[in-house]
């Protein structure tokens, strides 16, 4: 059984179509990676897959359990993380608020997940009383991911992670994702930096104009001279 | 010294006793403001039915003051607050929470709450009539004349029970908000709604409890400053005509969203009314031979008449040169 499938999944914004019959499916150890020029409908993707706008056709499962147009609170609860490509802070919080309010849903004792968010991102650690809205961008989305984090989640769903951040912090953060993911956590993530993140991808998935291009693993997609071409540059 | 007396009595307690009460109602728009984002106009109204359940239930039980030397209607303040922070409540489920499942944009929201305005004036004069009343019905006012150690002073300072009690509540209210938004994980939640209302979803926040909570403490504290005021002076159907200017004006000029910037800017809307309607000429009057120009018996920048334009001229400015409020805030 997969950890996430989405079946022809069909959706948009008022009355305008952006997806158009997405397919995709994870299992519970693996990285998903969705790449595709702008405006291919990936953040709408994810935004679907999480609850936050309405799947018109299809259906979304999580472990075989149907979680189509789930309330993102209840997803929260079956341990599905989701961090938006922006405003994924709350920036005049600390960054201590900030991670608190990603255990919000958690009524135990979660001092140590703190401890080891802050173990896992060591910049986090010195800045935890400052306001997040203070922080650089590569901090940033390291509080935005330890937010997410803070449920331990079985799957995170990453929409650009490393979006603005300089070649060294990508790598990094693309070896904590890796990281994260051999704790035994799915990963499903969008990103620009198509060929760096198919090369961590157990599966990856092409999407242009809300349909699935091409749909392989991360290595094929990387070797197949025409997605070569046409998305990754060459 | 008399001068002095005068002074400390109609610009420095009054100023502050006024003050509180925008201050009170302001910090209420502001939060509301910050979760729900929209004005919400019938805030006003909330303060004067409050002051109309204290009465009601003043009316009911008007030996327990007494009893316990407290004016009734102040011992019956947590009750007449209770009671409309379930109305501020059930407003909301009625006519504010469908419209915004339907997603419509702030402004409908403004309407609305005019809409409820017209509502609530209309119910509490159904029930109350028109005249004015006092909120003392079994008891009376308690006055303190604290005389001025000074031989030039035969005056005293004067300040009354409801004044006291209200910047005592005042206090309170405002280290109790303070605990509630920096400790406790509801508050904390409820910054983050204001911060990022989309993300605080995605974290698993309760996004109704938030909301719920906002409308208890904002109809609680509209609640304790109609009261406190109607105690203080009386109870009259269309307070709110007089409060709703003035507290929006404090929301704004301390920044909306800022509910520490919604207090100080209650106390500047305050202090900015008891100056400009003060009568210079009192002060100046020892001086009077030194001066190069008649003193005319009245001085005052605005007379008392004309109290009301204060606070919309200052509304004005701020708009004007800092629409951000004193701190920063969103720009309405
Ligand atoms: N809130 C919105 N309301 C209406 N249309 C939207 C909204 N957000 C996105 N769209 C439209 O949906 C389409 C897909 O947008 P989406 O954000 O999913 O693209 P994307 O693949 O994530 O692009 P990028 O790589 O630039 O992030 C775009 O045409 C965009 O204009
Ligand atoms: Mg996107």
């Amino acid at each position: 059984m997969h950890l996430l499938e989405a079946k022809n999944v069909h959706g948009g914004y008022g009355g305008m179509n952006i997806l158009n019959g997405v397919d995709l499916a994870i299992n519970a150890d693996e990285i998903g990676v969705i790449v595709g020029p702008n405006g291919a409908g990936k953040s709408t993707l994810l935004k679907a897959i999480f609850g936050l706008l309405r799947v018109t056709e299809g259906s979304i499962e999580l472990r075989g359990e149907p979680i189509t147009n789930a309330d993102p609170g209840e997803l929260v609860l079956k341990k599905m993380a989701f961090v938006p490509q922006e405003k994924n802070i709350f920036p005049s919080l600390t960054v201590q608020e900030n991670l608190e309010m990603g255990a919000y849903s958690r009524r135990d004792n979660y001092q140590h997940i703190l401890e080891q968010v802050y173990h896992f991102f060591p910049p986090l650690a010195d800045k935890r009383a400052q306001p997040a809205g203070e922080l650089s961008g590569g901090q940033r989305q390291m509080v935005a991911m330890g937010r997410a984090l803070m449920i331990e989640p079985s799957l995170i769903l990453l929409d650009e992670p490393t979006a603005g951040l300089s070649p060294l912090y990508m790598a990094d953060i693309f070896e904590r994702i890796v990281t994260i993911n051999a704790a035994g956590v799915g990963v499903l993530m969008v990103e620009q930096h198509a060929k760096q993140a198919l090369k961590i991808a157990h599966k990856g998935f092409v999407l242009v104009a809300g349909q699935n291009r091409f749909t392989d693993t991360g290595m094929n997609l990387i070797n197949n001279p025409e997605v070569a071409k046409a998305f990754l540059g060459g | 010294m008399n001068e002095l007396v005068f002074f400390i009595n109609n610009v420095l307690i009054s100023g502050a006793v006024i003050g509180s009460i925008y201050a009170l109602g302001a910090v209420g728009i502001t939060l509301i403001f910050s979760i729900l984002r929209f004005a919400h106009f019938a805030h006003a109204d909330l303060m004067t039915l409050g002051a109309f359940f204290a009465f009601f239930l003043t009316a009911l039980f008007p030996a327990i003051g007494p009893a316990l030397g407290l004016p009734t209607a102040f011992v019956m303040l947590p009750l007449a607050m209770g009671l409309t922070a379930l109305t501020a409540v059930y407003l909301d489920k009625a006519f504010y929470k469908p419209l915004r499942a339907q997603g419509v944009k702030p402004i409908v929201l403004v309407m609305a709450s005019l809409g409820v305005t017209l509502m609530l004036q209309g119910l509490i004069r159904m029930f109350m009539g028109t005249s004015s009343r006092s909120l003392y019905i079994d008891d009376r006012k308690g006055i303190h004349r604290i005389d001025v150690p000074f031989e030039l002073a035969n005056r005293p300072i004067v300040i009354t029970d409801p004044q006291i009690l209200l910047i005592l509540f005042l206090v309170v209210a405002v280290i109790a908000l303070h605990l509630f938004l920096t400790r406790s994980k509801l508050g904390k939640a409820m910054r983050a709604m204001s911060d990022n209302p989309d993300l605080a979803r995605v974290s698993g926040i309760n996004t109704q409890k938030v909301v719920t909570v906002t409308w208890i403490i904002a109809g609680s504290l509209a609640a304790a400053a109609g009261t406190l005021l109607s105690l203080d002076v009386s109870l009259k159907p269309d307070l709110s005509f007089m409060l709703l200017l003035p507290i929006f004006a404090a929301a704004i000029v301390g920044g909306v969203g800022h509910p520490y910037g919604a207090l100080a800017g209650g106390f500047v809307i305050g202090f900015a009314e008891t100056l400009s309607v003060f009568n210079w000429a009192v002060l100046l009057r020892p001086f009077r031979d030194q001066l190069w120009f008649e003193l005319p018996a009245n001085l005052a920048f605005v007379p008392t008449e004309y109290k009301i334009t204060v606070p919309f001229f200052i509304l004005l400015a701020i708009l004007v040169w800092r629409p951000t409020g004193l701190f920063k805030g969103k720009v309405l």
